[in-house]
């Protein structure tokens, strides 16, 4: 068997519209980790005992269960609770999920490195418990997660391809079906995989760039 | 002694940390518009009687009265519940510059001395930052605006957290050790600041090592000792021979015997 990837180039159009769709996912489920996380994350930091132990238990079972489980578990159970969704909200809704929880874990790590005295200067000034949450533990614990998180949402392209399962039509599905048609399945993950380790040098790259631009907020000696 | 129109009374004020005793039973006065220094070795208690008038940490037993507002009574740690919302108030009313400066990272110089006056008295962007600025000018620091801490040195630093503690134009500044963590040859800059704010008149309270400024600035000199006031007074009758014995030990070990030489 020969391997020859211009077997591929007729359907390059069509694995650009997957990767249009795997980078859409992607950057609204990593926006949705983000704000879900952190509510998470502030949820369990100030809402008591019994919040903290309803969310830390969610963390919990996202993070010790497969994904493509949690994937099957909404789109195939959610319909016996009165949750049908399609496959593109569904996808998205799971892979949110997932990565809010990985993310909330990562914020509750930075928001306890924040040094005390930092709050205490700001409650010196007269500032709201929310106000200092909002202007400075949380903004200064972004900061701080930032090669964590990154590398959440690095991890994050990756689980997309798992969302080919339930026939959402990213870049994984779009190329399996290339295989199906061709029978030249080398060649279709080869360009596939390349597909997405440029994407996932590009995303860190912007990481380490946002890092680098934020190194003026790195803290005092 | 009795002070007329003090800024800062404290009465039988006893501070606990399990069966640690850091303050017990103290008795406190810091005159209005003055400068009152707080002196004593290291474990003394004298940065958690500041750190209690500041609010950061709840006495166990007594009273403290700022600017003629009571808080407490405490009892076994329990004292009269305050709202969020008036304990705000009055921490604005209080500025504190601490050790460490506490600057918060994020922000520029001018963020940081902004803050307060966005988010506490919410003046709009341009009104706060206007202000801001007037206030780095005071610490001699308006060309800095737009550093970050890290981008500042400890001089520098500890002065925008002078202004940042000024921006709400508090009634009395409380000072923790402000020139510890710094190197001795930035540490005239910021003592300089603080004589420029004692000429304005502004009430203030000073826990620090700088034996030297305590003597020039102070107008008021509390020296404690295993968390109980040993002295008080104006420096000439606190530095008036023949010295308290335990005065004359502290300045003999915790200070350079040529700064406790210019007393004499």
């Amino acid at each position: 068997m020969t391997f020859d990837p211009s077997v591929v180039i007729p359907y390059l159009p069509a694995m650009g519209r997957g990767a249009l769709v795997t980078i859409g996912l992607w950057l609204a489920g990593l926006l949705a980790s983000i704000l879900l996380g952190l509510a998470i994350a502030v949820g369990r930091l100030v809402g008591g005992k019994a919040i903290n132990l309803a969310l830390g238990t969610l963390v919990q079972v996202i993070r010790g269960t497969p994904f493509l489980i949690q994937l099957f578990l909404l789109y195939f159970g959610g319909p016996r609770i009165g949750l049908t969704l399609d496959e593109l909200p569904a996808g998205l809704m799971a892979l949110s999920l997932f990565g809010a929880c990985y993310m909330s874990e990562v914020f509750r790590t930075g928001l306890r490195a924040i040094p005390r005295s930092h709050i205490e200067a700001a409650e010196s000034v007269g500032m709201s418990r929310w106000q200092i949450l909002r202007r400075i533990t949380i903004p200064e614990m972004l900061v701080l997660v930032l090669p964590a998180g990154t590398n959440i949402a690095v991890g994050l392209i990756k689980e997309t391809a798992v969302l080919s399962i339930i026939s959402v039509p990213e870049l994984t599905a779009v190329t399996s079906e290339i295989g199906s048609e061709t029978y030249a399945f080398v060649e279709a993950l080869t360009t596939l995989s390349l597909c997405y380790w440029a994407l996932v040098e590009i995303c860190s790259r912007a990481g380490r760039l946002l890092e680098q631009r934020l190194a003026s907020f790195r803290f005092a000696a | 002694m009795r002070l007329p129109n003090p800024a800062v009374t404290a009465s039988g004020l006893t501070k606990r940390f399990g069966t640690t005793e850091v303050l017990q039973k103290i008795d406190f006065s810091a005159p209005s518009g003055q400068v009152t220094c707080l002196i004593g070795p290291s474990g003394s208690g004298k940065s958690t009687l500041l750190r209690c008038i500041a609010m950061l940490e709840q006495p166990t037993e007594g009273t403290i009265t700022i600017d003629g507002q009571p808080l407490g009574p405490w009892q076994d740690g329990i004292g009269p519940a305050l709202s969020p919302a008036r304990r705000r108030v009055m921490r604005a009313g209080i500025g504190v510059v601490f050790q460490q400066f506490n600057l918060w990272p994020h922000m520029t110089a001018l963020g940081n001395v902004a803050e307060a006056l966005r988010t506490v008295r919410r003046l709009p962007r341009a009104e706060a930052e206007a202000r801001a600025i007037a206030q780095l000018g005071k610490v001699g620091l308006a060309d800095r605006a737009g550093h970050y801490p890290s981008q500042l040195s400890g001089g520098q630093q500890q002065r925008v957290a002078i202004a940042r503690a000024l921006a709400l134009e508090p009634k009395l500044m409380l000072f923790d050790e402000p020139t510890s963590s710094l190197d001795p040859e930035l540490t005239g800059e910021v003592l300089n600041v603080m004589r420029g704010l004692a000429a304005d008149g502004i009430s203030m309270i000073v826990v620090s090592h700088e034996i030297g400024f305590v003597a020039s600035v102070a107008s008021h000199i509390v020296f404690l000792d295993h968390g109980r006031v040993v002295l008080s007074g104006p420096p000439r009758e606190v530095f008036a021979r023949p010295r308290h014995p335990r005065l004359t030990q502290f300045l003999e070990t915790h200070v350079d015997v040529e700064a406790s030489r210019l007393l004499q």
